[in-house]
């Protein structure tokens, strides 16, 4: 006869066995990723780019002049580079998308949240994250053969009425491929993100808020008003910022809008301008080494621009409720 | 027994006819003195007719209001009246972007354009000679590439987000922010100096594969997050209380549960980096012939084959080239999309 013995009762202990220890080590590697990649590009980008940043100094990022002037054995006698225009070029034309962009996005996310019937709403929103996910090759060739006329017609007209104020002004009737017309076709990029952002915090608004204000009598506008707008505010503005860090960055679409030339240009309806990626794309095919290195030093001060710009709208969002996308 | 009469339920609420019969006469209105402003200043054309028209009929209608009811009330119809401007606004490219492709595409598609390359041909010999065969096979080879590296890097990081929830969890979903902003020529860049230069002095499509890593692996990261987050917490105690270890919870019963979340994850990356364009520009070197070989030698892809029929090109071939291909990389972008559509319509159930 066999009696039975039951089982010895299991260890209960709260120090993780070696699967799971194994386990977070990989995940929590692999969660380190973003660090290590963000990283490595400030270093590396660091590594090539330094050596021009010390050899040129401030000049870099005042000057605009691109010569790189060599003997004739090829060794390199004197450099003047500096990215001044391409800078003012890039602020420019984002400024102008966030402008133009925000206003309209923010005022659509609006017209979603509060005065379209659901299937519509449904049906809207799925055609903005549409539009998030065309590549900019096609925005920019669109901006290019389709838009540019009448972007064209709305410069014209601005430069007509508004041309006695300096920043509306042309020294020459050239309206095509100019800083406002890339401003627009970059504020119509931005504009699905921002939508989408806006929307989603603006559906976060209490219920019970919106309708005490009903209930106290009020109209749609001083509810949004009232409610609506103090309590979105923060998360709109991050959304802003979040734009225009893609604003900023963006290269190929800018590289087809606009004329690069390589000066600093304030007259944003005139046809000439840049920005830092887009002179990236056009100089690295001929650059020489020394070159090269100064396009990482400007890749280098593209990304900390976009890191400083996302890193702010990242705390606002967060801050303001919102997943930001 | 006298019948009560219940009194129909009035709603006042509601647009009568008399006040759409308003409305509309007002919008005629508003056309009528559109047409006015077009021919006396110096909008003209669509543009300023449309312009013109939104403008003034918000005003006529706000003008209605104010007489019919008070302030506040024409303020309200205003702001309606703006943000409709706004959506409108807002479909208007997109509408004239897909009509664009479509239209000026469709001259650039033909039968065999999908099983020739661009080898013996020029972008600008008629549209029937050469494809897009070499770009279609470069794009698939290094999207798939760049899926491999990013899809466990992405879904790790989002464990980590969500499982493991470390003390550097909210460092980390900052970084993972961040990330998605880096400019997309900054990360062909960041190839270019890490590798191509110190390591293999070779542009190749494996290059072009990493580039596009750095731009998945946020969107990845960020889609798995959000679809970790939606399994019930409850599957999480259930598998521990039954005394599986954290190892065996997370791959036994999460993951499984949050399939289709992670595969709309990979759809979503997928689509982010199909059309990026500026890295490859640097770090492929494009070529015209089909390549299989991702670690050697030039690789053509989609954005870069319509890029070098729009550059190079000036003929009426090359852009309705370049403007094929774009139709084909829509194509792909609608099918990606549907996908992602259609799992989550069916996770629902």
């Amino acid at each position: 006869m066999t009696t039975l013995v039951p089982p010895a009762p299991r260890e209960i202990t709260t120090v993780p066995r070696r699967s799971d220890k194994v386990f977070r080590a990989v995940v929590t590697l692999g969660g380190m990723a973003s660090l290590v990649i963000l990283g490595l590009i400030a270093i590396f980008l660091s590594a090539k780019g330094l050596n021009v940043l010390q050899e040129e100094k401030f000049s870099f990022i005042t000057e605009s002049r691109w010569e790189v002037i060599a003997d004739e054995n090829g060794n390199i006698v004197e450099t003047n580079i500096g990215i001044g225009a391409m800078l003012v070029g890039t602020f420019l034309a984002a400024l102008i998308a966030i402008i133009v962009g925000v206003p309209i996005a923010v005022l659509s996310a609006l017209y979603l949240t509060f005065y379209a019937k659901d299937r519509v709403k449904k049906f809207l929103v799925s055609l903005i994250d549409l539009m998030a996910a065309f590549p900019s090759l096609l925005f920019g060739f669109w901006g290019f053969f389709i838009f540019m006329s009448s972007a064209e017609y709305w410069a014209k007209l601005i430069n007509k009425y508004l041309g006695f104020i300096p920043l509306f002004d042309v020294p020459a009737p050239i309206f095509e491929r100019s800083p406002f017309i890339a401003g627009l076709v970059l504020a119509i990029m931005i504009i699905p993100i921002v939508t989408s952002i806006s929307r989603e915090i603006f559906d976060q608004t209490p219920l019970d808020r919106i309708q005490a204000a009903y209930a106290l009598g009020a109209s749609k506008l001083a509810m949004i008003r009232a409610v609506v707008i103090p309590y979105g505010r923060g998360g709109v503005v991050g959304g802003a910022m979040l734009g225009l860090g893609r604003a900023m960055g963006e290269t190929v679409a800018v590289y087809t809008v606009l004329n690069v030339v390589y000066q600093i240009n304030w007259q944003v309806l005139f046809g000439a301008g840049g920005n830092v990626a887009s002179l990236i794309l056009l100089k690295f095919g001929e650059a020489g080494p020394y070159e090269v290195d100064a396009l990482m030093a400007a890749g280098l001060i593209l990304f900390v621009l976009t890191l400083v710009v996302n890193a702010v709208a990242d705390l606002l969002i967060n801050r303001f409720g919102g997943k930001g996308r | 027994m006298s019948q009560i009469l219940i009194p129909q339920p009035s709603r006042p609420w509601e647009v009568t006819q008399k006040q759409r019969v308003e409305t509309g006469l007002l919008i005629i209105l508003g056309a009528i003195l559109a047409s006015v402003t077009v021919k006396l200043t110096g909008l003209n054309g669509k543009l300023g007719f449309s312009a013109a028209f939104f403008f003034i009929t918000i005003a006529l209608i706000f003008i209605q209001q104010l007489k019919a009811r008070d302030l506040a009330a024409a303020k309200d119809s205003v702001l309606g009246g703006v943000a409709l401007l706004a959506m409108i606004l807002v479909i208007i490219p997109i509408m004239s972007i897909i009509s664009t492709v479509v239209i000026k595409g469709y001259k650039g598609i033909h039968p065999t354009l999908l099983f020739k390359d661009m080898a013996l041909n020029s972008v600008n010999d008629p549209i029937t000679e050469g494809g897009l065969l070499h770009a279609l096979v470069g794009t698939i080879i290094m999207v798939a590439g760049a899926l491999i590296i990013s899809f466990p890097i992405g879904v790790l990081t989002a464990l980590y987000l969500t499982e493991i929830r470390g003390k550097f969890a909210r460092p980390i979903k900052f970084l993972v922010q961040a990330m998605s902003g880096v400019p997309s020529i900054v990360a062909g860049l960041f190839i270019l100096s890490s590798l191509v230069y110190p390591v293999t002095k070779e542009l190749s499509g494996l290059m072009g594969s990493l580039a596009l890593t750095i731009l998945m692996i946020p969107t990845i990261a960020r889609t798995s997050e959000e679809m970790l987050l939606l399994i019930p917490n409850e599957l999480r105690e259930a598998g521990v209380a039954l005394g599986a270890t954290q190892w065996r919870t997370v791959s036994g019963v999460i993951l499984p549960a949050a399939k289709s979340g992670l595969v709309t994850a990979i759809i979503l990356g997928v689509a982010r980096v199909i059309g990026e364009t500026a890295p490859l520009l640097l770090v492929t070197g494009g070529g015209d012939s089909l390549n299989l070989d991702p670690t050697s030698g030039a690789m053509g892809s989609l954005p870069y084959y319509i890029w070098k029929a729009f550059l190079t090109g000036g003929t009426e071939e090359a852009f309705a080239r370049a403007w094929g291909g774009m139709l084909v990389l829509l194509a792909f972008i609608f099918i990606l999309f549907g996908l992602t559509r259609f799992i989550s319509g069916r996770r629902v159930s």
